[in-house]
């Protein structure tokens, strides 16, 4: 099972667009609350109210300052979790197969009944997305939530992750990245979507969009005066203003 | 291998109940899944007007409110000292008995005495109706320290204001400019129009120190000086003025630019020239003649004189031309370049003017003209508590307002659009009610908005304040929502007078919710000389063990929001979007699993043991047997309830019937109502005859009343005729001359108060509200408190470098009024001369059931210690309301602090100081993990 | 990297386990009887402890069985199998040298077989650290000799005390000076930065933490020592884990006190070096962290 199959010809996967999320965590907490009902063991919250909270959550969202050359600092707001990747070394290093990527859909999951707990998928991957659960013992991750996106209990429309459903700003984008045609593809060829830590040869599947250059001069035109305020005065500049009407 | 088979398919939950969310101000609508009578699963709910269907942090994690280990059980009465959180629980029979024991005796022979202030101003039209019918004056909600300035000044001069009574067109605006909005008020909303906006490939501009959330993702951003923008917006208004770049059809037609201003010295000088009728008066273009504003067939003439009157807006003109506001007399000050100044006008003037939004949608305006088409300036804007959390907030609002006008870009295609009930001129709200009376109700609605000194609420034999937060005196007489910051600093130095009993409902007033934190808690265990508690009673509804819980003497304990009755009424704050007029409801999607009550039904109870009038019938029986009840039964005018669906018999919308059935058809329906607004009346709404005429059926007033924006405030000109000498009522002399100079009827820019006593402390600082924090009471939450558990104080690059901080570093922090020390940590994306920190993380030791070593309580802070109620004595012997003069909103953002670099190892105790001793928790431990 | 006393205990107690088992396998102690049964027992104590201590660290060791299904493809898996195979071949000379049963020529092609496979089942435990990208500090050729070198150390004090054990130590000493100065290397070596990790650009930095409090991953994988504490606990690791076990071997008479004292510093040697394996090793997650 740790072998990973051919690559699916169907790759379901996130595009989160580094311009327009806000870093109001909505996803975060999205997630966390199906995944706490859903697919697998409940995500547990260890010394939940205590001096050291620790809990399970497939989906983080951090904040990074960039300093462009000559102008404002920016801060960007950094969703992070499973990419999907098509080489996904956190499956290939499970010694129980717990640890498999979909065939069909290209999908990584645990199966949670075969796993040990041994940590060493979460070592293997780069981007943090495998967190072992303090009260079950297993490996949880962004199951995509595989339990939604075909879920014939859920009207059609429902049937996507619950970190794309709940985005208020809709800066999670969910489809097929696998078919070039798809939204969430041309997306990815309009606005530049990229791999984070390409060199690792992850391959994943999940593409992030970059910011739009910001605080630029975009040329409006400059206003230019009515009249020589202080050659006409103000009832100079009133007859140049009315003759507008 | 085969894969393992999985359910791709699982059932979801047993059953959806869909109701509104209350986990911060917004009021999404939910779908609640439940599994086995629990609560599983919390998500948006797709067809609710508000958020369509997505939901924000914290409304996804409120399953972890209604589990939180910090809910209250029981009725509590003290038994240990004040502030201790000593406290047994008694049983509801006690615990109203007892109010009524304290309650009644006040009711009957001085009413005043019981202050009855609410931290939530939604269900205000309810509160504010008991506290009426209890007959005290002294009642309001919580916008006095939230954004009142933002609020009086939107009615005072549009007839409306930001967020609940208005938004941004975000189908059609293509540029939106953001002032000093944090993550704050509309919050689903404003995310989902960002979002709409930079899809359309539309853009934001952000005006605020600091570059966070909506910010962050601003297209161009300006880290303004805080306290300045009053200033930025009028440089603005004197670009677009020199270049002509305003909508003079729009200002001649629906603005009071044109009236007439009499500039006759006397009595009436600086008011509008008006006929007898007291209609404001125009010169017609046409004609050449005087007319009333409203006359059908004339076209007002902007540039007018008559008989040495000149027009609003030349006045206007005249002022703002000034070089004084150009963009480079600004910029320092502004703490921006005068280039992006220019930069910034040229954008708005350029997203207004070179490609207007037309719909081709034919309406008739108020004079009888038909228009064939809306057309509109697509540039809006929104501002929050950044720029009215000021002492100048008040007319730095203002100023924005009469840009936006100026621009043409208010009820327009691609502008700033009223919700229903909005637009509604100020002369069209209440005026404020005081005169109290034993064993009688109110003479009428407590809050309301002046239009001179005649509605001051002083009282009647020595004109002294009638209120106890002195709201609506010559200290702040356009306090249109109380100021209820200054209500126990006042009760504890009898000044206006003392009160018996303080009732408070969800309002920390003992932590994060006063300025001044350590020394309120001081006020409120006060003594005096016989030993007895200044405030001698204090009544406190809460759900949570909160820090306020300690101070009360007995603690009603309310419900979590998914367990209780509540309706978002078109009498207060409802939900309407532009296009719809809506309200919604709240219900026990689960029961109580403690013995709790929801604080209204627990007012309709005891108003009922009380014999409040409007709460019992005629024979003196109770009215309502709960909440529930009344939200369906009781009627403000005949026919027209806290709901307007489902009216009548079931079909009647705004006016009709009380429906026995209507809490059930709200259900039915997922929780709320709305009701479209025509086509033809979506846009000029003040002035739009579909309009009104659509509100007059709806409900929401019994005429038409079209009115005109009011670039050039008349009541505020009152004022500075009073502080001159003519009228009756006049202020104390030492109000005069700031009366004159901050409240002048045309937008003005002063410095913030605290400034030359701020002198010596060189940075601004301020707070926000983390977005997954915002507006709630998310430390207990088991999800938020991971997120935001502790709060840094921010420092800009400069300061950093200046007094060599690094990673771990702490630092005092001194204001005129105490000092802090603190954790920081760098941001360059900041104004360099501002700190901040997220608001309300820092919790107080043995509150909200946390352990007392929770990063919350040791790491965690609260700037609220260095901001104090009064401002520092500047030689007068006086000392001043930390307030805006003119509404009296608490100016939270004038702080001024200077810095200094704590190494790691010199923080006392490693904790965040001042550090309290730890609250005795009126609840069980929490258990460790979860589930 | 947590530098977990569960996976510490394993990689040093089966790593001179196991290479005291090749060590006795190949005979390099003639022992019979009681002493045989000491020595080959101590050897299987090792190398089981430490198997079993890896056990500790699991969180479902219950289902430890099902690590033996992914040989194909996981290193875990095959470390798995190799100890299990190493023990199996182990099991006739041992007892033939504790009880005597004459086997024949049988026990040297087994013991050449459980030497062969110790050697794997070492290199396989290598392999499990050394094959991750994601710990550039790991992902070296360094590892696995280090890990060879520390069973060969520790296999010939145990069996052959004398001249070849101090050359073992020696070259431990030497490798571990290798590992050292190219496991400083490689994090930046492997190209890994912030910039990458989140297509930001050069001057990107960490600005908020996406959760105040501590999650798994922080605990897990991001360990920060003191540059100071580091340097000291790799003197200790040369020190005790090379050269002195190296001068007791060429200065005591060899014998079990001599290897019992030499084994005592090497196997504290071992302690340290691998708790800075773990400590100092940087998983490049951390950059979303800002702990780099």
């Amino acid at each position: 099972m740790t072998a990973l199959p051919p690559p699916s010809k169907k790759k379901l996967g996130l595009v989160i667009d580094l311009d327009t999320c806000v870093g109001c965590q909505a996803c975060v907490t999205a997630c966390k609350g199906w995944n706490d009902q859903g697919y697998g063991a409940p995500l547990s919250d260890m010394d939940a109210y205590g001096s050291s909270p620790c809990g399970t959550f497939l989906n983080r969202v951090h904040s990074f300052e960039v300093q462009p050359e000559g102008a404002e600092a920016q801060i960007i707001h950094f969703p992070r979790s499973c990419l999907h990747c098509d080489n996904a070394p956190c499956v290939t290093v499970c010694p129980t197969g717990a640890s498999y990527k979909r065939a069909e859909d290209g999908i990584v999951l645990v199966n949670e009944s075969a796993c040990i707990g041994c940590g060493l998928c979460a070592w293997a991957c780069p981007y943090g997305a495998r967190e072992l659960d303090g009260e079950a013992g297993v490996m949880k991750k962004c199951t995509l939530c595989v339990d939604r996106i075909y879920n014939e209990n859920l009207p059609e429309i429902d049937r996507q992750p619950a970190c794309v459903r709940t985005c208020p700003t809709g800066a999670r984008h969910f489809g097929d990245l696998g078919d070039p045609e798809s939204p969430v593809s041309r997306l990815v060829a309009e606005r530049g979507g990229y791999d984070l830590m390409p060199d690792l040869g992850t391959a994943p599947v999940n593409k992030y969009l970059p910011p739009r250059p910001k605080d630029r001069d975009r040329g409006a035109p400059a206003l230019a005066p009515l009249s020589d305020l202080k050659a006409t005065g103000l009832a100079g500049w009133l007859d140049r203003l009315l003759e507008k009407i | 291998m085969t894969e393992p088979a999985i359910d791709l398919s699982p059932k979801v939950s047993d059953e959806v109940r869909r109701t509104t969310c209350y986990m911060c101000a917004c009021r999404c609508g939910i779908n609640v899944h439940l599994k086995s009578g629990k609560v599983t699963y919390i998500e948006g709910n797709r067809d609710h007007p508000v958020n369509r269907g997505v939901l924000c942090a914290k409304g996804a994690s409120g399953i972890m409110q209604v589990t939180a280990p910090s809910r209250l059980r029981a009725p509590l009465r003290r038994v240990g000292p004040r502030g201790s959180g000593a406290f047994e629980e008694i049983s509801w029979d006690e615990a109203l008995g007892l109010a009524v024991q304290w309650l009644g005796p006040l009711r009957a022979t001085a009413p005043e005495k019981l202050a009855f202030y609410t931290g939530r101003d939604q269900s205000q039209s309810f509160t504010s109706f008991w506290a009426q019918n209890f007959g005290t004056p002294n009642y309001a909600a919580h916008g006095g320290f939230c954004s009142v300035n933002m609020a009086a000044a939107g009615i005072y001069t549009m007839g409306g204001a930001f967020w609940e009574f208005g938004q941004t067109d975000w189908e059609r605006t293509k540029l939106f400019v953001l002032f000093g909005v944090a993550e704050d008020h509309d919050s689903n909303p404003i995310k989902i129009g960002i979002g709409k906006l930079k899809a359309r490939g539309g853009r934001v501009a952000a005006i605020n120190p600091i570059r966070t959330g909506y910010n962050a993702v601003a297209d161009d951003w300006y880290g303004i000086t805080p306290g300045t923008d009053g200033l930025l917006i009028l440089a603005l208004v004197h670009e677009v003025l020199k270049a002509g770049k305003i909508d003079l059809d729009y200002l001649a037609r629906f603005t009071n630019a044109p009236c007439l201003v009499d500039e006759r010295e006397g009595e009436d000088k600086g008011l509008l020239l008006r006929d007898d009728l007291g209609k404001p008066l125009v010169v017609d273009r046409a004609t050449g003649d005087l007319a009333p504003w409203d006359r059908p067939g004339i076209r007002p003439d902007l540039g007018a004189t008559y008989q040495g009157a000149r027009t609003v807006f030349q006045h206007l003109a005249e002022r703002y031309l000034s070089p004084d506001y150009a963009p480079e007399a600004v910029a320092d000050r502004c703490g921006i370049p005068a280039a992006r100044i220019r930069q910034l006008a040229a954008e708005i003037a350029e997203a207004a003017f070179a490609e207007p939004v037309v719909i081709d949608q034919p309406w008739t305006d108020f004079r009888g003209e038909r228009h064939d088409q809306m057309i509109g300036r697509p540039v809006s804007f929104h501002a929050m508590r950044g720029i009215s959390a000021h002492t100048n907030g008040f007319q730095t609002a203002r100023a924005l307002h009469v840009l936006q006008i100026l621009l043409g870009a208010v009820e327009v295609p691609g502008g700033f659009r009223f919700k229903p009930p909005y637009p509604k001129p100020a002369h069209a709200h209440p005026t404020p009610h005081s005169y109290f009376m034993p064993g009688r109700p109110l003479d009428g609605p407590h809050l309301g908005f002046p239009q001179g000194p005649e509605h001051l609420a002083l009282k009647l034999d020595d004109l002294s304040p009638a209120r106890i937060d002195k709201g609506f005196t010559w200290d702040n007489p356009l306090s249109a929502h109380g100021l209820m910051h200054m209500v126990i600093s006042n009760a504890v130095a009898g000044d206006p007078y003392r009160i018996d009993t303080l009732m408070l409902y969800m309002a920390n007033m003992a932590w994060n919710s006063s300025m001044n934190t350590a020394e309120t808690m001081a006020m409120l265990t006060a003594k005096d000389g016989n030993g007895d508690y200044k405030i001698p009673r204090i009544i406190y509804s809460d759900a949570y063990a909160s820090e306020m819980v300690a101070y009360a003497d007995l603690v009603l304990p309310d419900t979590t929001y998914l367990e209780r009755h509540d309706c978002i009424s078109l009498l207060d704050r409802p939900i309407c979007e532009a296009d719809h007029a809506a309200d919604a409801i709240r219900w026990p999607v689960v029961e109580p699993d403690r013995d709790v009550r929801g604080f209204q039904s627990v007012l309709i109870d005891l108003g009922g043991r009380l014999g409040l009038p409007g709460f019992v019938t005629d024979d003196g029986r109770p009215r309502y047997r709960d909440y529930a009840d009344y939200i369906v039964n009781h009627q403000r005018r005949p026919g027209v309830g806290p709901l307007f669906g489902w009216r009548g018999t079931g079909d009647e919308v705004g006016r009709g019937a009380p429906n026995p059935n209507q809490l059930n058809a709200y259900i039915a329906a997922g929780g709320f109502f709305t009701a479209e607004v025509p086509e033809e009346a979506r846009f000029f709404k003040p002035w739009n005859r579909a309009y009104q005429d659509w509100a007059v059926k709806i409900g929401f007033y019994d005429q038409p009343q079209p009115y005109l924006f009011q670039l050039y405030c008349e009541p505020l000109r009152r004022f500075q005729l009073a502080a001159d000498g003519f009228h009756e009522r006049q202020p104390p002399d030492h109000l005069r001359a700031r009366i004159k100079a901050t409240m002048d009827p045309l937008p003005i820019w002063y410095p913030p108060f605290g400034d030359e006593a701020g002198q010596d402390y060189p940075l601004h600082a301020l707070t926000q509200r983390p977005m997954a924090m915002y507006h709630s009471w998310g430390s207990q939450n088991a999800w938020l408190r991971q997120i935001h558990g502790r709060n840094p104080l921010y420092v800009p690059t400069d300061v950093w470098r200046e007094h060599g901080f690094a990673d771990g570093d702490w630092a005092r922090l001194t204001s005129p009024n105490g000092e802090i020390v603190v954790p920081v940590a760098h941001m360059a994306a900041l104004n360099p001369r501002t700190v901040w920190t997220w608001n309300a993380i820092g919790k107080r030791k043995g509150a909200w059931a946390l352990a007392p070593d929770a990063p919350e309580a040791t790491e965690g802070f609260l700037l609220n210690h260095l901001i104090d109620e009064l401002l520092p004595d500047e030689g007068d012997g006086r000392r001043w309301s930390n307030s805006d003069p003119v509404t009296g909103q608490a100016a939270w953002f004038d702080l001024r602090v200077r810095i200094a670099r704590v190494a790691p190892g010199d923080v006392p105790g490693g904790e965040a100081q001042p550090a309290f001793g730890a609250l005795k928790s009126p609840v069980p431990p929490a258990p460790k993990d979860r589930p | 990297m947590h530098p977990a006393p569960s996976v510490i205990l394993f990689t040093t107690l089966s790593g001179a386990g196991f290479g005291f088992l090749a060590c006795l396998s190949l005979g390099l102690l003639p022992a019979t009887g009681w002493a045989a049964f000491f020595a080959w027992g101590l050897a299987y104590g090792l190398a089981v402890a430490g198997l079993l201590a890896s056990t500790f660290h699991l969180g479902n060791p219950q289902r430890a069985l099902r690590a033996f299904t992914q040989w194909r493809t996981s290193w875990l898996s095959r470390e798995g199998w190799a100890s299990v195979t190493t023990l199996a071949f182990v099991a006739p000379g041992a007892a033939e040298a504790v009880f005597g049963w004459p086997t024949g020529d049988w026990t040297r092609v087994t013991g050449l077989l459980a030497a062969a496979m110790a050697i794997v089942t070492i290199l396989c435990t290598a392999m499990i650290y050394a094959q991750l990208r994601t710990v550039p500090r790991w992902h070296h050729w360094t590892v696995p000799l280090s890990f060879l070198s520390f069973a060969a150390a520790g296999g010939l004090i145990l069996a052959a005390p004398g001249a070849y054990a101090a050359l073992a130590c020696l070259i431990l000493g030497a490798v571990l000076m290798l590992q050292f100065d190219r496991g400083d290397r490689q994090f930046a070596l492997a190209g890994s930065t912030l910039a990458a990790a989140t297509g930001l650009g050069p001057s990107v930095r960490p600005f908020a933490p996406a959760n105040t409090s501590p999650n798994y991953i922080m605990r897990e994988m991001i360990f920060q020592v003191g540059r100071k504490h580091a340097l000291k606990l790799r003197g200790l690791a040369l020190i005790l884990g090379a050269l002195l076990p190296a001068a007791l071997m060429l200065t005591l008479p060899s014998g079990p006190v001599a290897s019992a004292l030499a084994f005592a510093s090497y196997l504290a040697g071992a302690f340290a070096q691998r708790w800075l394996f773990f400590a100092e090793a940087r998983h490049v997650v951390s950059h979303y962290y800002g702990q780099v």
